[in-house]
């Protein structure tokens, strides 16, 4: 409940901010002005081309590894209790972890030189 | 009858401390745009702000009244709607993550006529962590609707650097906090400062720092990166990509992603402390908690907070003006290659170790 009420204020806050800049600020719009900036070069098609496969694989090994890092907390948490035993059972955990880890690696999924 | 059983002292209170909170986040996060000024000066010898107010004090206040005048430009082939979001989204998500951090401890307070305790943490919620993980989370989508909404090569590729710097550090970080949170058997904020009562007892220190030495480094160096601050500032650098991410930005939407970072930066260092560094506590805590009032403590136990996280904001800005920028698969080499398995390693070792040998 209160995470909600700071949620409303952090809005109210920005959006004050940003209607007060909105309204106070200078409006003289031209044609020039408008135009992307890119070093005072003419800006040549448009930026949203295909970018390198490499930031789009890096997001993917994220998501796999993020969902195996989340598995993690709840052990973390429940640690003593569970013992030797579930302590056995994460280096398993922990080794399979290793053996995705390594294929990404060996594949040269996180390779940046070409 | 139903507003009446609302507690209203409570959300009084709570709106009381959220302002309060979220007050002292732009004032610190604006005077230290001055301290990064100042300490740039110092370290490259020069004298830094020195023209408004002594010392050059009212600068940050200057600048944040100018960038309220300044004409807004949204350029003609950006997306609008998500342009305007995406500041808009970083600031909010930066103010957001202030919520589970316990800022001093408890003390009561009478309100008329009854005594209430009053809590100096917004919410104390059992899974602190991971809510500061998934708000940070969110941070990302600022920068990136930012970057890509505006339409300018550069911007997008700095948006795109940034994306997957932040969530390539986002693993190594999770996974260095499980070795914490093995020490620490809760989630919570809260109990993790708790436990760290004083600074000395059982003979060896009750600060996490101590007993995750590596697991703090590790922590440390993924801030650096999530942060998106030197050496890791692949998004920002001025001498390949122009600006970054807020290229295209002006007036005020520039100056709530500027802003956000140092409120991110605030609260990083706020986590660290808390976390590691034993939040409020400090040495000899219970014999000062005797000598003075309960408020005057939980001012005592505020101030020595703020202190720990001044001394890692100074520290973010030395490191800053120290090292230089590492290269973009430098930087994924070590997240990826470096700190992940240091990490799992450091994990599996705390793990057998506390089984074997601290198992009461």
């Amino acid at each position: 409940m209160p995470v909600a009420v700071q949620l409303l204020i952090a809005i109210g806050f920005v959006a004050i901010m940003m209607i007060a800049s909105h309204l106070l600020g200078p409006k003289r719009r031209t044609s020039d002005k408008l135009i992307n900036f890119e070093s005072g070069i003419p800006s040549i098609g448009n930026a949203r081309q295909p970018m390198a496969v490499k930031y789009f694989l890096v997001a993917i090994l994220f998501v796999l590894f993020d969902v195996e890092v989340i598995f993690f907390y709840p052990y973390a948490v429940n640690f003593r209790a569970l013992g030797t035993e579930g302590f056995y059972a994460v280096l398993m955990f922990v080794a399979f972890f290793f053996c995705g880890f390594f294929y990404i690696i060996k594949k040269g999924a996180l390779k940046w030189e070409d | 009858m139903l507003l009446l059983s609302i507690d209203w002292i409570f959300i009084i209170e709570k709106v009381v401390l959220i302002l309060v909170i979220i007050l002292s986040s732009f004032g610190v996060a604006a005077y230290a745009t001055w301290g990064e000024r100042k300490v740039a000066a110092i370290m490259q010898d020069r004298i830094g702000p020195a023209r408004a107010g002594i010392f050059g004090l009212l600068q940050p206040l200057a600048d944040g009244g100018k960038l309220f005048f300044k004409e807004e430009i949204v350029p003609d082939r950006s997306t609008r709607t998500l342009f305007i979001l995406g500041p808009a989204l970083f600031m909010v998500t930066a103010l957001m993550t202030s919520a589970v951090i316990p800022w001093g401890p408890d003390f009561t307070m009478t309100i008329g006529g009854t005594e209430r305790s009053v809590s100096l943490q917004v919410a104390d919620i059992n899974i602190g962590i991971l809510y500061i993980f998934g708000v940070v989370s969110l941070g990302v989508y600022g920068i990136m609707l930012g970057g890509w909404s505006s339409n300018n090569k550069f911007s997008l590729l700095s948006a795109i650097r940034a994306a997957s710097q932040s969530i390539s550090y986002e693993l190594a970080m999770g996974l260095s906090l499980i070795a914490v949170l093995m020490v620490t058997q809760t989630l919570s904020l809260r109990e993790i400062v708790g436990q760290q009562h004083g600074f000395w007892s059982d003979g060896y220190f009750t600060w996490n720092f101590f007993k995750q030495p590596l697991a703090f480094l590790i922590f440390l160096v993924c801030s650096f990166a999530e942060l998106n601050r030197a050496p890791f500032d692949m998004p920002e650098c001025e001498s390949e990509l122009n600006m970054g991410y807020h290229q295209e930005y002006s007036s005020m939407k520039l100056g709530l992603y500027l802003f956000a970072e140092y409120i991110n930066m605030f609260i990083s260092s706020a986590v660290l402390s808390t976390v590691f560094f034993g939040g409020y506590n400090f040495p000899w805590m219970d014999q000062v908690q005797a000598a003075v009032p309960g408020g005057l403590f939980s001012i005592i136990c505020v101030t020595v907070l703020m202190i720990k996280v001044v001394g890692f904001i100074l520290f973010f800005m030395f490191i800053r003006w120290t090292l230089p920028r590492f290269r973009y698969d430098q930087l994924l080499n070590l997240g990826w290659k470096g700190l992940i398995p240091l990490a799992l390693i450091n994990l599996v070792i705390t793990g057998g170790v506390i089984l074997f040998f601290f198992n009461k």
